[in-house]
């Protein structure tokens, strides 16, 4: 029997396919749902504190607009004594799915201040998370904060919040950072017990007819996952080993499990393959998972992570630059002779 | 003599902030298992609050949470209850006025039943030349036939204790009772109370009472009748068969007052004195009248002079035995004070009340009085005119001389009858040592009276001072100013008047320095605390001419914060409250700083703590900070400043705008003579024009460049202030340098220009217009045809703009057609400037119908929003053209508009059959040819319209020189013979609800009425109570956790008669089938009903998006656009879907507005629940709208009702000299 088991951020999981940040994580009917499938784990969808923030003042306004104006009309709206906050919420959904599954539940962050990642994750904490991943989503735009700034403040935060909660820190970081190696060494060194690679951007695209700016959420390509298996794969060998990877991006097929593991990933993350094509997918990634390393032998995940990252690559330079012009060529190569340069898709 | 009352004895129970509603509504509920609500201010409160505690499971005194249901009128609210009471079930009911009126008929019964029942009255005007939401006794007075005990609280604290003993004395009396308490002045009005624990009530409310009245349900068990029909033979004898429980009604009263008095330390009594214990003068009145009047005699007494005064607590039964033995046997004189008017009658009911009471006591011997007391009767306070001691002392003194006046009035002058009373108003009581008066002059967006709510809790709740806060809130929705007025001291605080002498003033807001006196009842060395945008050493020279004046007049302290850059900083946008609060603490003194912080932080804990941290933080960043950013201004000596305050009235004015209009624009309302007003609610329309408002922090500035000439800007605009003109280009000679023009694109007409204008000191800013303008630069496309810009920076250009814009003549209104948004807009509104709420979605739909028809309609309004921006004083938005022609506009009750406006069309129809009857008959006279001209003319088009107009004016004309008595009367009724149009306005609250009964009748009558219905889906007037138009799944008040019910399809149910236009619209989703819609209305010769998607700040929506709230709920489903038009031809469609197939979800609409976002977060299984079934609702309906829309269906119907009859002028009615019809 091939031994599915992997250890992530200290948490001994029963699988490495783990279902990442989405709807499907958020409902406790999908939730338990995908637990069924095989997940691993699953990762709440980020607490934003933007939003936090956003709903309470948006609320506020809203319930105070035009109060105290009118004598017949000193206000609009039923007196509430209770009103749930977006935090309220998630702190709740966080209980009732602990409540209701046995894999573990690793809540998600995405704050904009100190005072807020410090409070929001000892909240999550207290909830019954079983981890935080910490996501630092953040743009840099601002002309005056220059990259040692920018990595040094995300530096900070992670200490303050790894110093701030007993629970194992994961840090999903965007993939545009300048020396990626060894920020992510540094990111370990403060605290944080995992990495997580890559965070999506979701990008804003235009509406032609009213040449508005529009938010477009689009799910992820298969393509997508070489992003993440070139840096696992580098940063596998120079990360203190106990430092977990996960791959996230792209994940949609048992074989992108497979790569993400050979590159040196202790888990593989995926949403948007759960949301075409609904939570049992999970048991598909699974056989898929299952079939191949029976068919390449492989015993067990421990025995495949890692296998191919750059420490134990034949070809590591293919990971690193140079790899760069071969592709291209290979796009400009005339059809004629692919048959002999085989590409990958 | 009796003891000494209410809040001055020894205080049982816990001391809370309480204003009067509440105050009586807390004992109602706790008392009541089955209670009947109905908005209608100012009791709305009551309900609210019932309705509130229903959803939140809060249980009455036996532990059962008590069934709380809105009615559809108080009519209705008044049968639930009695029904609910013949069920032996305890219950109430809150209203006020009409309302009271309308449950008049049921009260009869319930009493005619003698059925335990407490009404909880905050008592308030009837209307009758004009409405009026303010307090006076005319609505209770309505009242006292009925057979209703009526007892009357006159402070908050006994809003509270006499609440409790007339549910007490009702159980035992088996007399149902009417407690009531002044609008406004006692409802509104926040004081410190002892508040009643569960056990008092226990303990006033025997078992037995209660189990004798269960004792009486109807039950099968024990089946009885009750509401048999009599004959002559008994039904006399049975009414004389309850009269002792009449007699003993007021004994009861009196026991159970001694009972709580022995209980909680508070004494009362049935009629009460206080004063000279040998009064000559004594003064008696009942209601909130009686704190001011207790200060002025408590001060004359204590100075040696005679006087009195008898507070009247039980009116009915009238307790004439307690009411003599109260007044001191030296009286001499005795003025009895009614608010309320009774014309024609010898004099109002509480006079005539004392003056039986004392002729039957003076008719025994030995009489009660050394000598007869002369009674006299006088009017005050009507609609909460201001009742103060000092009026008090002038009743007094009109008593000292040998022959007072038998009837006056006090509190205005009349300069007509001459009954008023002149008063000394520098006449001031004695305060208590230690008692601080404040102002708070804001504006109701920034949370001043918020923040004085606030302050007012937090001195009264954790100190020992006793506290009092009153509110005045002004006549506008948008830009409203608000003063607060507080009181603090160590003694309990009667004064039921407004702050006189100021030791503290506030003024929230710069501009407001400008636009009133704040500083005209501050007491010499006051305190002056003012938001600033300018420091400390540049703020005297921004200062006005009077400002300045009155600061060195009367040496008062100026200081000064700029809350506004602080509010920015701290991320509250305009609530500069809490910036505000602090420095009132540290200058007033009241408490020490340091736990006047900590007590602030509290209170904001407590009001924002449960919706999450970050408003709690920012308030108290901002709280953290103000102190430190206040300034002290060193005042010069003189002064300096040669600014005035706000613009003046043109002196072109017409005259009653400068005599009348003028003076309420300024404040001084209070100081017009009888004679400035008049006699029957006639007011001038086209007044709005002359109340310069400039409340707009940024208004649209237009940009030609960009300009696409397609008029949306101008066609949401809700308060007409941005506007669209098209004229010929040769009148642009002699516009200022900055007026901007534009060649306008049009396939009808060619060489014209267009000008786009915003009317700068009328515009609220709400940017609407600039949310919907379809125009982008093409190098940058933020930048629009039209931009919101700082209005600081345009206005002095856009005055001289818009004045000249005013002048350009509007375009002959044949030249482009109505049926486009364009062809429309180019049309002059004849609606402009209303007070209605920035962005309201209601007024875009009032301005279109007025530009459409405004020369040839009459509108019946229902009470409600539309009502108020309406015609609420002290000016008017209807207005006219330039041939002096507009809107006549009159509101009769909300209840029957429908009914107010087919009588317009029936009187109407009546003038034209007998203008051309009489027109027949002068036809040889005025010319065989004109007049059948005129009786054959077609008036199907506005031009068909404007030629029988002018036609009509030779007939007038001709008739002129004709000294006959036929000419005479058709001079009277000519203008009948031109078509005009009825227009019947209201919201839903009218249309669903309370008018619907009489609105279905109007559908069915057949007659040309247009009935416009403002759909905004809740009570928005009354502060967002739910209707039957409010949908499934929205919170609303009176539906704290989410309506169950679906919306009622109003417009399904005109269409079931077949023979009714129906039309559902969005101006914000479709403008052009909207302006469609009203033409086809118009055109319809029946009745016809247009439904408005009207956007509303009771939504919990950004108003700015207004427009696109609109097109989302369109776009979902959520409000299918259709117009239905009945036809008799066979194979037609009668039924058209304006709208597409939904093409996103409802919720994707309804979680942008917070009615339906707030219960996912107060009941979130109950929201998603409920959720489900929004959508299927929409769903099912889009379905059957597609299969109507499909269906051919021919209607018969009668013929054209508007067809006139063929007239034989041989027949009807001779006028003529000898016969006076």
């Amino acid at each position: 029997m091939t031994d599915l088991r992997t250890t992530y951020l200290g948490l001994d999981l029963r699988s490495p396919i783990v279902a990442s940040a989405g709807p499907l994580t958020r409902e406790l009917e999908t939730a338990q749902r995908l637990e069924a499938a095989g997940a691993g784990a699953i990762v709440l969808p980020s607490l934003f504190e933007e939003e936090i923030v956003h709903e309470e003042v948006d609320l506020s306004y809203a319930l105070e607009a035009g109060s105290e104006h009118f004598p017949e009309a000193l206000e609009y709206f039923p007196r509430f004594p209770e009103v749930d906050s977006v935090l309220d919420r998630y702190l709740a959904s966080i209980g009732e799915l602990k409540d209701a599954l046995d894999i573990p539940v690793i809540a998600s962050l995405n704050a904009t201040t100190t005072g807020g990642w410090i409070r929001y994750a000892e909240l999550l904490a207290n909830a019954g998370a079983d981890a935080i991943e910490l996501n630092l989503y953040r743009l840099a735009a601002d002309p005056e904060q220059g990259a040692t700034d920018i990595e040094a403040r995300d530096l900070r935060l992670i200490a303050d919040v790894v110093g701030a909660v007993d629970l194992p820190v994961a840090v999903k970081l965007a993939p545009y950072y300048t020396a990626m190696a060894n920020f992510a060494r540094q990111v370990a060194a403060a605290g944080a017990q995992g990495l997580v690679l890559f965070n999506r951007f979701y990008q804003p695209d235009l509406d032609l007819e009213t040449r508005d700016v529009v938010p477009r959420i689009d799910l992820s390509e298969p393509w997508e996952l070489r992003l993440p298996l070139r840096w696992i794969a580098i940063l596998r060998p120079v990360l203190d080993p106990a430092v977990s990877l996960a791959a996230t991006s792209g994940v949609h097929s048992g074989g992108d499990v497979v790569k993400a593991l050979l590159v040196g990933a202790d888990v593989a993350m995926t949403t948007s393959s759960l949301l075409r094509r609904g939570p049992e997918h999970l048991a598909t990634l699974e056989a898929e998972l299952r079939a191949w390393m029976t068919d390449h032998q492989y015993e067990s995940v421990h025995q495949l992570r890692g296998s191919v990252s750059t420490a134990t690559s034949d070809d590591p330079a293919a990971f690193e630059r140079a790899n760069y012009l071969r592709t291209l060529h290979s796009w400009i190569t005339p059809s004629s002779l692919t048959a002999t340069y085989p590409t990958s898709g | 003599m009796a003891e000494p009352t209410g809040v001055s004895a020894p205080p049982s129970g816990e001391f809370v902030c309480l204003d009067g509603n509440e105050a009586a509504a807390r004992v109602a509920y706790a008392l009541s298992e089955v209670i009947a609500i109905y908005p209608i201010t100012p009791a709305s409160p009551m309900g609210e609050s019932a309705d509130d505690w229903m959803a939140a499971a809060r249980p009455n005194l036996w532990g059962v949470v008590p069934e709380v249901i809105e009615m559809q009128s108080e009519a209705g609210a008044a049968g639930a209850l009695h029904g609910a009471l013949q069920r032996g079930a305890l219950g109430t009911t809150f209203t006020s006025s009409q309302g009271l009126l309308l449950m008049i008929p049921n009260m009869f019964k319930i009493a005619g039943e003698l059925t335990p029942a407490v009404i909880h009255v905050a008592a308030r005007t009837v209307a009758t030349h004009a409405l009026s939401i303010f307090g006076d006794h005319s609505d209770v007075m309505h009242a006292r036939t009925t057979g209703w005990a009526m007892l009357a609280a006159s402070s908050v604290q006994e809003a509270h204790d006499l609440a409790l003993v007339a549910h007490a004395a009702s159980l035992r009396s088996r007399v149902p009772f009417l407690h009531f308490f002044d609008g406004f002045r006692t409802s509104h009005e926040v004081d410190k109370i002892a508040v009643l624990a569960d056990d008092d009530l226990r303990a006033l409310l025997p078992g037995d009472d209660v189990l004798a009245f269960r004792s009486r349900a109807m039950t099968p068990d024990a089946p009885v009748v009750r509401g048999t029909a009599q004959n002559p033979d008994v039904f006399f004898q049975a009414r004389e068969a309850a009269n002792p429980f009449y007699l003993a009604a007021p004994a009861i009263v009196q026991d159970v007052m001694d009972h709580f008095g022995e209980r909680t330390g508070r004494h009362y009594r049935l009629v009460e004195y206080v004063g000279a214990p040998d009064a000559e003068r004594v003064v008696v009145l009942m209601g909130s009248g009686i704190g001011a009047a207790e200060e002025a005699v408590e001060a004359l007494a204590a100075a040696g002079e005679p006087v009195g005064l008898l507070k009247v607590r039980l009116y009915r039964p009238f307790p004439a035995e307690q009411l003599v033995a109260a007044l001191p046997p030296t009286v001499r004189s005795i003025a009895v004070l009614d608010r309320t008017k009774e014309p024609g009658a010898l004099g109002e009911p509480l006079y005539l009340d004392v003056v039986a009471a004392l002729d039957e006591a003076c008719d025994r011997q030995p009489g009660p009085f050394a000598e007869r007391p002369r009674v006299v009767g006088g009017r005050y306070g009507l609609a909460s005119k201001e009742f103060t001691p000092a009026m008090v002392r002038s009743v007094l003194d009109e008593l000292g001389p040998d022959r007072p006046r038998r009837h006056f009035t006090v509190g205005i002058y009349d300069d007509v009858t001459h009954l008023s009373l002149e008063v000394d108003r520098e006449f001031r009581t004695t305060r208590p040592d230690g008692e601080v008066q404040a102002m708070f002059f804001g504006l109701g967006a920034d949370g001043t009276v918020g923040a004085n709510k606030a302050s007012v809790k937090i001195i009264g709740e954790s100190t020992d001072l006793w506290a009092q806060g009153y509110f005045v809130y002004d006549s506008k929705k948008s830009g409203s100013v608000t003063v607060s007025h507080l009181r603090f001291g160590p003694r309990p605080i009667r004064s039921t008047y407004l702050v006189e002498d100021a030791d503290f003033v506030a003024c929230h807001q710069f501009g407001l320095m400008e636009r009133m006196p704040v500083l005209a009842r501050a007491k010499r060395g006051a305190t002056f605390l003012l938001n600033s945008p300018y420091g400390p050493d540049e703020v005297w020279d921004r200062l006005t001419r009077d400002m300045q004046q009155a600061i060195v007049d009367k040496e008062i302290e100026l200081w000064v914060i700029d809350a506004n850059r602080l509010a920015r900083e701290v991320g509250m946008g305009n609530r500069i409250n809490t910036m505000m609060q602090p420095c009132f603490f540290q200058l007033a003194g009241v408490l020490p700083a340091d736990e006047a912080i900590d007590r602030i932080k509290q209170s904001v804990e407590k009001a924002y703590g449960h919706r999450g941290r970050t408003i709690v933080e920012r308030n108290f960043a901002a709280i953290d900070r103000s102190l430190a950013e206040l300034r002290r201004v060193e005042v010069p000596a003189r002064v300096t400043s040669d600014r005035s305050a706000a613009l003046p009235i043109p002196s072109a004015a017409p005259d009653f705008v400068k005599r009348v209009t003028a003076r309420l624009i300024a404040g001084e309302g209070d100081l017009l003579p009888v004679s400035a007003l008049p006699v029957d609610g006639t007011f001038p329309t086209g007044t709005a024009a002359y109340e310069k408002r400039a409340i707009a922090q940024e208004i649209p500035i237009w940009d030609p460049d960009i300009c696409i000439d397609c008029g949306k800007c101008a066609i949401v605009c809700p308060h007409a202030t941005i506007r669209m003109k098209v004229y010929e280009p040769g009148v642009l000679e002699g516009a200022p340098d900055t007026f901007l023009s534009k060649s306008f694109r049009s396939k009808d007409i060619q060489g014209y220009n267009l000008t786009i204008q915003v009317a700068p000191d009328d515009c609220t800013g709400c940017g609407v217009c600039v949310d919907v303008c379809p125009a982008k630069s093409k190098t940058e496309v933020r930048h629009k045809a039209i931009n919101m810009e700082p209005v600081l920076e345009h206005r002095d250009r856009e005055r001289v703009n818009w004045d000249f814009f005013r002048s350009i003549p509007p375009l002959a209104r044949d030249l482009l057609p109505h049926d486009s948004v364009k062809g429309s807009q180019a049309l002059e509104p004849l609606f402009e400037f209303s007070g209605a709420c920035s962005g309201c979605g209601e007024t875009p739909y009032i301005k279109l119908v007025t530009q459409l028809f405004g020369d040839r309609m009459v509108v019946a309004n229902a009470t409600g929003c539309s009502s108020i921006y309406g015609a609420n004083l002290p000016t008017t938005p209807y207005t006219v053209d330039h041939a002096g022609r507009g809107p006549a506009w009159n509101n009769s009750l909300f209840e029957d508009n429908a009914e107010f406006g087919l009588g317009m069309r029936l009187g109407l129809e009546a003038q034209t059959k007998l203008a051309r009857l009489l027109l027949g008959r002068l036809a040889p006279v005025v010319g065989d040819d004109l007049a059948g001209s005129i009786l054959d003319a077609e008036q199907d088009t506005e031009p068909q319209v404007r030629a029988q107009r002018a036609r009509i004016a030779r007939l007038v004309s001709a008739l002129g020189g004709l000294d006959d008595t036929d000419a005479r009367h058709l001079r009277a009724v000519a203008g009948a013979l031109n078509r005009q149009g009825v227009w019947i306005i209201g919201g839903d609250g009218w249309a669903y609800d309370i008018g619907f009964g009489g609105l279905d009748h109007v559908l069915t009558s057949g007659r040309n009425v247009n009935i416009l219905v403002l759909d905004t889906e809740v009570y928005s007037n009354t502060g967002g109570q739910a209707s039957k138009a409010t949908p499934r799944g929205a919170v609303a008040k009176f539906a704290a956790s989410g309506k169950d019910a679906t919306k009622k399809d109003l417009g399904a149910i005109a269409r079931a008669y077949g023979n009714v236009y129906v039309a559902q619209i969005a101006v914000g989703a479709n403008d052009v089938q909207a302006v469609k819609a009203l033409l086809e209305a118009d055109a319809w010769p029946g009745p016809s009903l247009v439904i408005a998607y009207s956007t509303c700040i009771a939504h919990g929506i950004d108003m700015s998006k207004s427009m696109s709230h609109q097109k989302d709920a369109v776009k979902s489903g959520y409000w299918p656009l259709y117009r239905f038009q009945p036809t008799e031809a066979e194979g037609e469609h009668p039924f058209r879907l304006d709208s597409h197939k939904p093409s996103i979800a409802v919720h994707d609409f309804v979680s942008t507005e917070a009615r339906y976002a707030i219960l996912g977060r107060t009941h979130p299984e109950r929201a998603t629940r409920l959720a489900s079934l929004v959508q299927a609702d929409v769903d099912e309906r889009w379905r059957y709208y597609e299969q109507l829309a499909a269906m051919e269906r021919a209607v018969p119907h009668e013929p054209d009702p508007d067809v006139q009859p063929e007239v034989d002028s041989d027949a009807g009615y001779r006028y003529d000299e000898d016969s006076n019809p």
